[in-house]
């Protein structure tokens, strides 16, 4: 088991090993191949994402797509958002301080 | 053996399970699983002298808190009565300053007439530090010897408090640890303890969810409310519970770190919402609203962790659940804390700091009901003498800032009515 679908609701999987860039997760008879080295925990799109579209695990919303996301891509800050609070990151912080 | 609490008959014949035939019987009727004396500082100022006194004795069970701020504050001044007048502290010696803010002659008055030995050196009328040092170390020798007679009784599991707390969370706490801790709440709830779960603002998401687990109808829209609150403090202040190791570990936002948050609280009706020092006088399942009320200021509501583990404990947690992915390391003064690790790569990593391998399950080494059952037990083996792992490495972290709240309602404790 590389992957777990929490919810028959969900668009998404989580990880429950890291995976490499190229390699193949096997998830409720449906086979991803995998754009980028991750590690567990992240998440992979299952099916085509919609711009727009709620992202959901747990079978519940936790935010948006922010583009379209195909089948086995990563799903993280680059291609979604909350629609609750902004989500911050060391990066974000590190440009703030330099920009200041 | 009887139960002593006063409102057992609120919790049914369920949880009459003895889990120690020794605990710590306190005057007030409530019992405690360590026996400990308590050194506070009242100011910053004072804290290098309270350490000093604490210090030779920190491994006999005599620990460090306080409060920093020189001007006085009601919350602090709750928090630090809560936790003086706390079951498995013993004995209580304040350490002020001399001019500090806060009112260590009402804190001093309270936690006596707790029946407990306490007293306050304040170093400006005691010649200093050295003085001081010396005087409080006698004292803190002093109680320990007291301390040891203190009375002795049976306690049930239904007289357990215990909270739960995530820090360090990752893409692994919502599927193993926090659901795991969820199951330990069920069991614990079913023995008629009180479960304590908290942060608002973690719960940004799924207030509509929990709102549905509320006893009454108005409790549910007070949880709502409580949300609400959380959301819009955090939106005030820029950002929400949600620091850069989160998003590293796979977690995207908050309302997603949120779903993994709620799920420590298991299944069970919620049967409560309280702030701060409220201790829970009936068995259940209550949110610890941690947020303060009115108009944004002091800052950042939790300023880490031990903020919230420390509250909790002033709301009588004997044990705390702490479920971490990334990998924290922290235990707490006064009550213990049981690590309860999401992450297997973690587990391997900080071994030793960890309690629980609940990030077995995704290497199929386990299920989540064997975790929770895990947790379950190890809690009552907790309660009956066990040390933690970060008990047993010493640690005592504890951290205390300012806050404001407005008291609860009746109707945020339905089952008292």
């Amino acid at each position: 088991m590389e992957a777990i679908r929490l919810s028959p609701l969900d668009n998404i999987v989580v990880l429950t090993r890291r995976v490499e860039a190229g390699g193949r997760v096997r998830v409720d008879g449906v086979e991803l191949t995998i754009d980028r080295s991750l590690g567990l925990g992240h998440k992979l799109a299952l099916r085509p994402i919609a711009a727009g579209e709620k992202i959901l695990k747990y079978g519940v919303s936790i935010g948006s797509a922010t583009c379209d996301i195909g089948p086995g891509a990563h799903v993280h800050l680059h291609n979604m958002r909350s629609d609750y609070l902004p989500t911050y990151t060391i990066e974000e912080g590190r440009l703030f301080r330099d920009g200041a | 053996m009887n139960p002593i609490r006063p409102n057992a008959g609120l919790r049914g014949d369920v949880g009459n399970t003895v889990v120690r035939g020794d605990a710590f019987l306190r005057s007030d009727g409530r019992k405690g699983i360590r026996n400990t004396v308590a050194v506070v500082y009242l100011v910053e100022c004072a804290h290098h002298v309270a350490r000093e006194i604490q210090w030779p004795f920190r491994e006999h069970d005599v620990h460090l808190i306080g409060f920093g701020g020189c001007f006085p504050n009601d919350y602090s001044f709750r928090m630090l009565k809560a936790l003086g007048t706390h079951p498995n502290v013993g004995a209580v010696l304040l350490v002020s300053l001399g001019c500090e803010g806060f009112n260590r002659h009402g804190l001093l008055q309270a936690i006596r007439a707790s029946g407990r030995p306490a007293d306050v050196v304040v170093i400006q009328e005691t010649g200093g530090t050295r003085s001081t040092i010396e005087k409080g170390r006698r004292w803190v020798e002093d109680a320990r010897a007291r301390l040891a007679d203190v009375p002795r009784a049976p306690m049930a599991a239904h007289e357990l408090v215990v909270g739960t707390v995530c820090g360090g969370s990752d893409g692994t706490s919502g599927i193993t640890a926090n659901p795991g801790i969820g199951r330990a709440f069920d069991r614990l709830v079913a023995d008629g303890a009180v479960c304590i779960f908290e942060e608002t603002g973690e719960l940004i998401g799924c207030e509509e969810i929990m709102a549905a687990r509320a006893v009454t109808p108005e409790l549910g829209r007070i949880l709502v409310a409580s949300v609400a609150k959380a959301a819009r403090y955090y939106t005030v202040l820029g950002h929400g519970s949600f620091a850069p190791g989160n998003a590293d570990g796979g977690l995207t936002t908050q309302e997603e770190k949120s779903m993994g948050a709620y799920s420590k609280s298991g299944s069970s009706p919620i049967s409560g919402l309280i702030k701060p020092g409220d201790v829970p006088r009936a068995g259940g399942l209550y949110l610890l609203d941690v947020v303060p009320d009115g108009e944004v200021r002091f800052g950042f509501p939790n300023t880490s962790d031990n903020a919230e583990i420390a509250e909790l404990i002033a709301c009588g947690s004997h044990v705390t659940l702490f479920s971490t992915g990334r990998g924290s390391v922290v235990g707490s003064a006064i009550s213990p804390v049981i690590k309860v690790c999401a992450n297997p790569e973690t587990y391997r990593n900080l071994a030793d700091d960890m309690d629980v391998d609940a990030g077995r399950i995704l290497e199929g080494r386990g299920t989540l009901e064997e975790v929770g059952a895990e947790i379950h037990r190890l809690t009552l083996e907790v309660a009956a003498g066990a040390r933690t792992a970060s008990e047993a490495l010493g640690h005592q972290e504890f951290v205390l800032g300012y806050k404001a709240f407005e008291p609860i309602g009746p109707a945020c404790h339905p089952a008292y009515a």
